[in-house]
């Protein structure tokens, strides 16, 4: 402790304190390790200007770069039952979604938003991977089944853009019934005769894969996300050997046809706006 | 000989006694019926005592009792003219979920399940109950052939999930789970599903998304195994029973949740104590569950499954 701390007084303290510098001038990149200015790598939607890495980006700067002009007009999200299980681990489950909700200022982990994508009118379900991982509980199950029904109301195309490990935990069974619950939503959309694109982002995973996620009219997915059915430790603990380069990447799923294409993220918004028009015979935008 | 769990070492020591007077008088004239009926009694009044409160992680371990009744077993008591059918069609047969054609209580079905296999051979054969996308598939190819010739789909569920190893995602194992569950949801037949175990996560629901859904009463029914959930929460597998208390996996508790629709209660001591039993009393379950459905046709079927899903954690839960 210095001596100024040591004798200045509380109030007085705060005048000689430093001012608060943004830490984050600078983000290194996991990938290739270049340092990049922070003010580029927003530019360059946080995408490594040097090696093409994606990073993980927010959920209201995806549904910005996914609308055209970045406008959107948010839904509402249905109330469910808070802590049915009256969960406990470590923690209460009721204390992890309050500081979640603090965290990220949303209600859940989903967020449904209605605008249009190089003309051509959808229902976008963002899955907001900073809450407690992008977990899928009731809450996020209503918000798919909302965003579903409004793609139908609006005969828009409902775009699921999952970041998530997989089911919510602390809601037990429930949050395994969220699997066959999204099924029917995006089922009733495909019935209706619009289009069900997926965009796999980094990381899907778990519950949230093996379900709505795998069932898109088409399948589109960020560079070198991680998409797959079990963990990699899992995996390895299985089967005891170390999993191979690139396992479970956008790229790898593609090379194995599970998906229709890999997609850099500022193409996004101009491809699926083309598929959407294409499936459903719009005109071409002006 | 049998298997004792953990929590059962006492009805052990009993039954040890029982065969160890057996064992002493056979062949001598001392007459021992009188202490081995007395015997017979306590163990009888253990067994109630012990089974009537079983705790949710007591009740994995049953559920997951190497001689719990599985698939196979069912098969061989409730259904006749039973005709295997094999393959996806694609890639291989997946022996971990096994299905066919066969007739229960006289009524034509397609009935399928996951099949852990008995000894260490077959549960080679069978993965352990845990299938790869080939077994979901064949799942889905199955189900299709019931609904083209209108047959009742009974699926018994038991496994601790779905496969996990690079071949299965390479082939898409997230993809053949959801379609598994699409394909349950779709069907213009009526589905009735049995957990019989162990209901692991993903693995168990792509078959279980039925009309009707029963739960044997020792059988568990989850999102997670207890295990893989005290290792992520708590840090430490060690607090499986723990985490099996928070899970609510149990029939009981699932039936309270809206979840599922009747549990079929085992005979005393669980269903490997007594298998034909058990077999019976799925059975009566099973003709009354498919009786709901008669006269319906596919549409509505195929509506109250879909209703029935949307509805869950809707109402009740806050009560």
């Amino acid at each position: 402790m210095s001596w100024l701390t040591n004798f200045v007084r509380p109030k007085i303290r705060k005048l000689v304190q430093k001012t608060d510098v943004p830490e984050n001038l600078w983000d290194k990149c996991p990938s290739c390790g270049q340092m990049i200015f922070h003010r580029e790598l927003n530019q360059n939607q946080r995408v490594c200007p040097h090696c093409g890495h994606h990073m993980r980006i927010d959920v209201k700067t995806r549904l910005e770069l996914l609308f055209d002009e970045g406008k959107y007009e948010r839904a509402e999200t249905p109330r469910v039952a808070t802590d049915p299980l009256k969960f406990r681990d470590r923690k209460r489950y009721t204390e992890r979604l309050k500081e979640a909700q603090a965290k990220t200022e949303e209600q859940d982990a989903i967020v449904v938003a209605f605008g249009t994508m190089a003309g051509a009118p959808a229902v976008v379900a963002a899955f907001n991977f900073d809450f407690m991982g992008g977990s899928m509980g009731m809450a996020v199950g209503e918000g798919l089944v909302a965003a579903a029904n409004l793609a139908v109301e609006r005969k828009a195309a409902l775009v699921a853009v999952p970041a998530s490990g997989g089911a919510r935990m602390q809601e037990g069974i429930l949050s395994l019934m969220q699997m066959p619950r999204t099924t029917i939503a995006v089922d009733q959309v495909k019935e209706a005769g619009l289009p069900f694109i997926v965009l796999l982002t980094d990381p899907t995973t778990g519950g949230v894969s093996a379900s709505f996620a795998m069932l898109g009219d088409i399948q589109i997915a960020e560079p070198g996300a991680q998409i797959g059915f079990a963990g990699a430790r899992v995996i390895e603990e299985t089967i005891r050997e170390k999993l191979p380069e690139g396992f479970q990447r956008a790229e790898y799923l593609l090379d194995h046809g599970i998906i229709d294409m890999v997609v850099p993220r500022k193409e996004l918004r101009e491809q699926m706006g083309r598929i959407i028009s294409l499936l459903t015979k719009r005109d071409e935008a002006a | 000989m049998a298997t004792y769990l953990e929590f059962e070492k006492p009805i052990a020591e009993l039954d040890g006694k029982i065969a160890e007077l057996k064992h002493v008088a056979n062949g001598g004239d001392i007459n021992i019926a009188e202490e081995v009926a007395k015997l017979q009694a306590k163990t009888e009044k253990l067994l109630k005592q012990t089974y009537a409160k079983l705790t949710p992680w007591q009740k994995t371990l049953v559920a997951r009792h190497p001689e719990r009744p599985h698939f196979c077993d069912y098969v061989a008591a409730l259904v006749s003219d039973f005709v295997p059918l094999a393959g996806d069609r694609a890639f291989a047969d997946d022996r971990a979920i096994i299905g066919g054609l066969g007739r229960f209580r006289g009524r034509p079905v397609l009935i399928m399940g996951h099949e852990k296999g008995n000894d260490t051979q077959s549960r080679v054969r069978h993965n352990f109950g845990m299938a790869k996308p080939e077994g979901y598939r064949k799942a889905i190819r199955l189900m299709e052939l019931a609904e083209r010739f209108g047959l009742p789909i009974v699926t018994l569920v038991d496994t601790p999930g779905a496969y996990p190893g690079v071949e299965a995602e390479a082939r898409g194992q997230a993809e053949a789970i959801a379609r598994s569950i699409e394909t349950c949801l779709r069907v213009k037949v009526p589905l009735v599903s049995v957990i019989i175990g162990e209901g692991g996560s993903g693995g168990a629901i792509a078959l279980a998304a039925g009309n009707y859904v029963i739960m044997l009463e020792h059988s568990v029914y989850s999102v997670i195994s207890p295990e893989g959930c005290a290792s992520i929460l708590w840090r430490s597998a060690e607090q499986a029973k723990e985490a099996a208390e928070a899970l609510r996996l149990t029939a009981e508790d699932l039936k309270q949740l809206g979840i599922i629709d009747e549990i079929v209660n085992e005979p005393l001591g669980g269903a490997h104590r007594s298998r034909a039993d058990t077999a019976t009393r799925l059975g009566e379950a099973l003709e009354a569950a498919l009786a709901r459905f008669d006269g319906m046709d596919g549409d509505e079927i195929r509506r109250q499954r879909r209703e029935k899903f949307l509805e869950m954690g809707r109402q009740g839960l806050n009560a």
